[in-house]
């Protein structure tokens, strides 16, 4: 019971959520306009990795962040390329974009940095920690809610925006459109390639984002393949969240919060094999109990006699 | 004049689907362009909606000449098309579905309550009621044609062209259609219906435009014609009057007794179905889709299990058999949906043919691939099934060519029992009036065939029995020689059984 009460349980629970949660809410736009986007794992490690080079040559943390974003842009600008000029097909250019980011990671740590496995600079500054006045003081939730990077405090704002965007605004209305419907968007004169792009460069700057409080977060560090399964998970909270930013981030939440506790039930004599498997069991009874109602939907209707 | 269409020729390489066609539209009327599967009526009317170039001729709007480049062109220009299959987004509400593209808005943002109250007036002012908030997945397909039709007059249409409106809708929600039109036609609006069903162009129309192999072979009156005239233009000749022979049915071949099965609510889906279909007859059941018919054969055929009653095939009980019992004991099945349960679309011509006859055609385990092309080879010819080859993909059959597929492909089981549901469903004449003499012959050989159609002309034409269905339950029976159309339409909407 004392575990979980514990506020640095949750405290650790938002900083974890975090990555997983921008990706998340990436993959969300890219599902929008039709682009399941399987390559979440590779951009975000390649935000996590760009971050330690931006910040590396810059010095400067926000400079890096914005190295990060461009770079990761550039690449789901590549997959946008491949999938929406080229037509090609969506899972297997995501996975090989997944290889192509472990190897590139992996052989530029080698010819940047000149080390092998991770990379550690003792003098590297890492993102912020921001202390927010008044919800400080408050005993406990203080201690939850202040004192994160502001990466955190970004994630849990663009579920609200994103929501909004999609949900109220002309222009995501038209996105969803897009998505759900493309031949007819078209014959309505709506630019649903435009739109495709759009959301695909806008998930490579959240997961650019997600990658460098990966890098920068906590630790200032890179190790080679660091991202260890996050763009899956975040893949699935994609789909448990129905692309829906408000479910997206509260699929996140629990993944997140699953990941913190298999970390602490570690230290409480379970096996470590036994609790990292926290996370992925929650995933398949999530499966389990929210199917996809669209699925259940079609299935419905083509029982029905008309058509 | 308000629209004028002159020469227009359309070429896809070697294949003309348009050749000089005239074509001519006056403001206030309703002109129907008419024509088998393939006779250039959609190609036409794409070229009018900016969807297709044309390689030759010149579209003039109010005298001035025009070329559209895009659908987007066509619509600021007060043209919008109803498409044969509907572009709506299911997940959106019908509000949404009509304002998309000219949304209210304010600083970018959606005015939902205004986009709502829009529509609600549109619909007002029209005359065509529908909920504004309700999702359009979860509407009938009549609601889904109205919002289509609504749509396109909030773009600000006032030339509208609908393709094949009625294909999907029930006998109800057609006469409702063809109400509206008619109505929004005296207030000023403009109709071009594509369509090859003559009854409804007789109701609807003011003048009739008929298109054969891409080519105009007549543009009558309404007034002035008649269903024979217009399908003589639109089939080339005269098309042969059925008759059914005087015939006495033998011994039951299909029986159900007190068939029940319960649904997902609380009234059950069919409630104790007693019927019978004999040798040598054909059973016709009516009814407006979605009372329990799809149901019924999905039980005889065995896809779905009832939770009472009894059910012979040939005098032997079938209830707890599996589909492929039930076939291998005499029955063969044109299914109501053709793509989704009668073909592969993926597949070819040929090995579509092959499904269900993969027994016969096997050998060591091998497909006897030469006998099967043999055999499809067949079907193509007899029933003029135009197709590229035998290796074709069945989803680049016209409707009417991949049915008479599917019917050629039940028929050669040469099953005791046959049920053929929808059997003619939006196909053209020439390939109704091959099926329905290839069913009659089936009757007249002594076979069995079970009829489920909504299209009440096609079950008065072909049945011996008459039964209507309403809300899982028969509700009325009558001999072929007895039945007026008045009676079953009563029985139809549920009227009490006399």
């Amino acid at each position: 019971m004392d575990l979980l009460l514990d506020a640095t349980l949750y405290s650790s629970t938002l900083r974890a959520v975090t990555p997983i949660l921008l990706a998340a809410l990436g993959g969300a736009l890219c599902a929008r306009v039709g682009l399941f986007n399987v390559g979440l794992e590779g951009l975000i490690l390649i935000g996590a990795f760009s971050a330690i080079v931006g910040n590396h040559l810059t010095g400067n943390i926000w400079l890096a962040l914005l190295f990060a974003m461009t770079c990761v842009m550039m690449f789901s600008l590549l997959f946008a390329y491949m999938t929406i000029h080229l037509k090609a097909n969506v899972i297997v250019v995501g996975v090989a974009l997944n290889f192509l980011a472990l190897g590139l990671t992996t052989f530029s740590l080698r010819a940047i940095f000149d080390v092998k496995g991770s990379y550690v600079d003792r003098n590297m500054v890492g993102l912020p920690r921001w202390e927010i006045p008044l919800i400080h003081d408050i005993p406990w939730i203080g201690r939850v809610v202040s004192g994160h990077s502001p990466l955190v405090y970004f994630g849990l704002l663009m579920v609200v925006l994103l929501y909004v965007y999609m949900f109220r605004t002309v222009s995501g209305f038209r996105l969803r459109a897009a998505g759900e419907n493309p031949i007819a968007s078209r014959s309505l004169g709506i630019r649903v390639t435009q739109y495709q792009y759009g959301a695909m460069i806008a998930c490579g700057a959240l997961c650019g984002l997600a990658g460098a409080q990966l890098s920068l977060g906590q630790l200032t560090l890179f190790t080679e393949g660091m991202t260890n399964g996050r763009g899956f998970i975040a893949l699935v909270a994609t789909m448990l969240g129905q692309s829906n930013p408000l479910g997206v981030g509260a699929s996140s939440l629990l993944f997140g919060f699953m990941g913190s506790l298999s970390t602490r039930l570690q230290g409480m004599a379970l096996p470590t094999q036994f609790t990292s498997m926290l996370p992925f069991v929650v995933t398949l009874l999530a499966m389990f109990f929210f199917r996809n109602k669209s699925q259940l939907a079609d299935a419905r209707r083509s029982n029905e006699s008309s058509r | 004049m308000l629209l004028q269409m002159k020469g227009i020729t359309k070429a896809y390489g070697g294949v003309i689907a348009n050749k000089h066609v005239d074509f001519s539209l006056k403001k206030g009327e309703v002109h129907a362009l008419v024509g088998e599967n393939g006779a250039g009526k959609t190609t036409l009317m794409r070229i009018l909606y900016g969807m297709e170039t044309p390689t030759d001729g010149s579209i003039t709007l109010n005298g001035k000449p025009l070329q559209f480049s895009s659908p987007a062109d066509a619509i600021a220009n007060g043209i919008g098309m109803v498409h044969q299959h509907f572009m709506l987004y299911p997940s959106f509400t019908i509000a949404e579905n009509i304002v998309i593209g000219r949304e209210p808005r304010r600083f970018g943002f959606i005015n939902q309550f205004r986009a709502i109250s829009e529509v609600a007036e549109l619909s007002r002012q029209y005359g065509m009621p529908v909920d504004p908030r309700r999702v359009i997945g979860d509407c009938s397909l009549g609601v889904q044609q109205r919002v289509e039709i609504l749509k396109v007059l909030h773009q600000g249409a006032e030339i509208i062209i609908l393709d094949e409106p009625t294909g999907v809708l029930t006998p109800l929600e057609v006469k409702e259609l063809l109400e509206s039109v008619r109505r929004l036609a005296r207030s000023g609006k403009s109709f071009i219906i594509i369509t090859h069903k003559l009854q409804e162009v007789m109701d609807v129309a003011d003048r009739i435009t008929v298109l054969r192999d891409g080519e105009v072979t007549g543009a009558v009156d309404a007034s002035g014609t008649n269903v024979d005239e217009l399908s003589r233009l639109m089939v080339g000749r005269d098309l042969v009057n059925l008759q059914r022979k005087e015939q006495t049915p033998g011994q039951p071949i299909l029986e159900l007794e007190g068939i029940t099965l319960a649904g997902s609510g609380s009234k059950p889906v069919l409630d104790h179905i007693n019927l019978s279909v004999h040798a040598g007859e054909i059973v016709g059941i009516a009814g407006i889709s979605g009372n329990g018919q799809s149901e019924l054969l999905q039980v005889i055929s065995g896809l779905a299990k009832p939770d009472a009653g009894a059910l012979r095939l040939q005098g032997k009980d079938i209830k707890d058999a599996s589909v492929r019992q039930i076939r291998e004991q005499g029955l063969a099945h044109i299914p109501e949906d053709r793509y989704q349960w009668g073909v592969a679309k993926e597949a070819t011509v040929a090995d579509n043919g092959l499904m269900g006859h993969t027994d016969r055609y096997t050998k060591y385990g091998l497909i006897k691939g030469g006998k099967v092309r043999e055999m499809v080879r067949g079907w193509v010819e007899r029933f003029s099934i135009k197709t590229g080859s035998l290796d074709t993909k069945a989803q680049h059959l016209s409707g009417g060519n991949l049915q008479k597929l599917i019917v050629a492909r039940e028929l050669e089981h040469r099953s005791p029992f046959l049920i053929a549901a929808e059997p003619t469903r939006g196909v053209d004449v020439g390939a109704m009036e091959v099926i329905h003499g290839e069913l009659l012959k089936r009757r007249d050989d002594g076979g069995a065939v079970l009829l489920v159609s909504s299209e009440l002309t096609e079950v008065l034409k072909l049945s011996d029995r008459i039964l209507v269905m309403y809300e899982g339950r028969i509700v009325g029976e009558t001999r072929a020689e007895e039945a007026s159309e008045e009676r079953i339409s009563l029985w139809m909407a549920g009227g009490k059984r006399q």
